[in-house]
């Protein structure tokens, strides 16, 4: 089988492809929304302390 | 020890710490496990005798469509737990579960359309197994609206766990559909008493996918978790601490 026989997929590349492709988006997007929020949290709190011990 | 192990899983700082070192190891387990499942899944299972190359679209469609279901179900017991013991974490899990559940299930739904598009000649019909896997994710949808309605998080979570918990009834129709009701939709061919109906070679890659998925479900539902604990927990000294020393 070569290469260009196997993106074909029997002629159902595109169904094929397209799947996979938005299966990989969506899971890609769930790992770094997380990961960012984390990020997010830990700047936020971490602001949010230093700010409350100015104040003190 | 048993008892032990709970009293220490109930902390969330002790969650904190063992869920951020287990995260890496699920991360590279779900890797190994989904270029095994994509390779014998794409490259060594035969095209299938009626449906060719496009039946492939099944190795990501089925195991969605089978954790749209999984995660449902561990977000309304563990809220159910949250509900009757008040136990956090419990209330951690399950929400943590609505964002990924909904997007197993909207992968699930694109998927079979995409499938249903060269194999049945349509995008959509609203026969019952697909409405009311449509309605699992309007299920989730209206989880993750009410929870963030509601300013007070463990007020949030009771009132997600009871909306959970009565689209529970959901599952079985969604489970039952293709065989109470004419579908164009096919059967179980490996969730049966009898048999799996389906050759080795394409239930191999199949099972595969299906444990790559769930350790991914694992990975992010322990992220999302983390993050909510972080949330919840913002005004006590080890977060703070935590946040500082960053």
């Amino acid at each position: 089988m070569s290469f260009s026989e196997f993106l074909d997929m029997g002629g159902y590349g595109i169904y094929v492809w397209s799947s996979y492709g938005l299966a990989l988006i969506v899971l890609a997007i769930n790992v770094i929304g997380p990961l960012q929020l984390h990020r997010k949290l830990l700047t936020d709190i971490a602001r949010a302390a230093r700010r409350a011990r100015k104040k003190t | 020890m048993f008892n032990n192990f709970f009293h220490k899983m109930a902390s969330p700082k002790y969650f904190y710490d063992i869920s951020g070192r287990m995260i890496p190891w699920l991360g590279a387990a779900f890797i190994v496990v989904t270029l095994a499942g994509l390779y014998y899944g794409l490259v060594k299972a035969p095209p299938d005798y009626q449906q060719g190359d496009s039946y492939r679209i099944m190795f990501v469609h089925v195991p969605a469509a089978w954790m749209s279901m999984f995660v449902y179900m561990v977000m309304a017991i563990a809220g159910a737990i949250g509900l009757v013991w008040h136990i956090k974490l419990a209330e951690v899990i399950s929400i943590s579960s609505a964002t990924v559940g909904a997007a197993f299930t909207f992968l699930a739904l694109v998927t079979g359309s995409i499938w249903g598009k060269p194999m049945w000649g349509t995008w959509w019909v609203w026969d019952a197994r697909l409405t009311s896997e449509l309605v699992l994710l309007f299920l989730y949808l209206g989880v993750i609206a009410l929870y963030n309605a509601i300013d007070d998080k463990r007020t949030a979570a009771r009132a997600v766990a009871i909306l959970a918990l009565v689209g529970v009834v959901n599952i079985p129709i969604i489970h039952y559909s293709v065989e109470w009701w004419n579908t164009l939709h096919q059967g179980p061919t490996v969730t049966k008493l009898d048999k799996p109906s389906i050759h080795l070679s394409m239930l191999i890659p199949l099972l595969l996918m299906a444990v790559s998925f769930k350790l991914y479900y694992a990975m992010v539902v322990l992220m999302r978790a983390r993050c909510e604990v972080l949330e919840r927990e913002r005004h006590t000294n080890w977060v703070k601490e935590l946040a500082g020393s960053q």
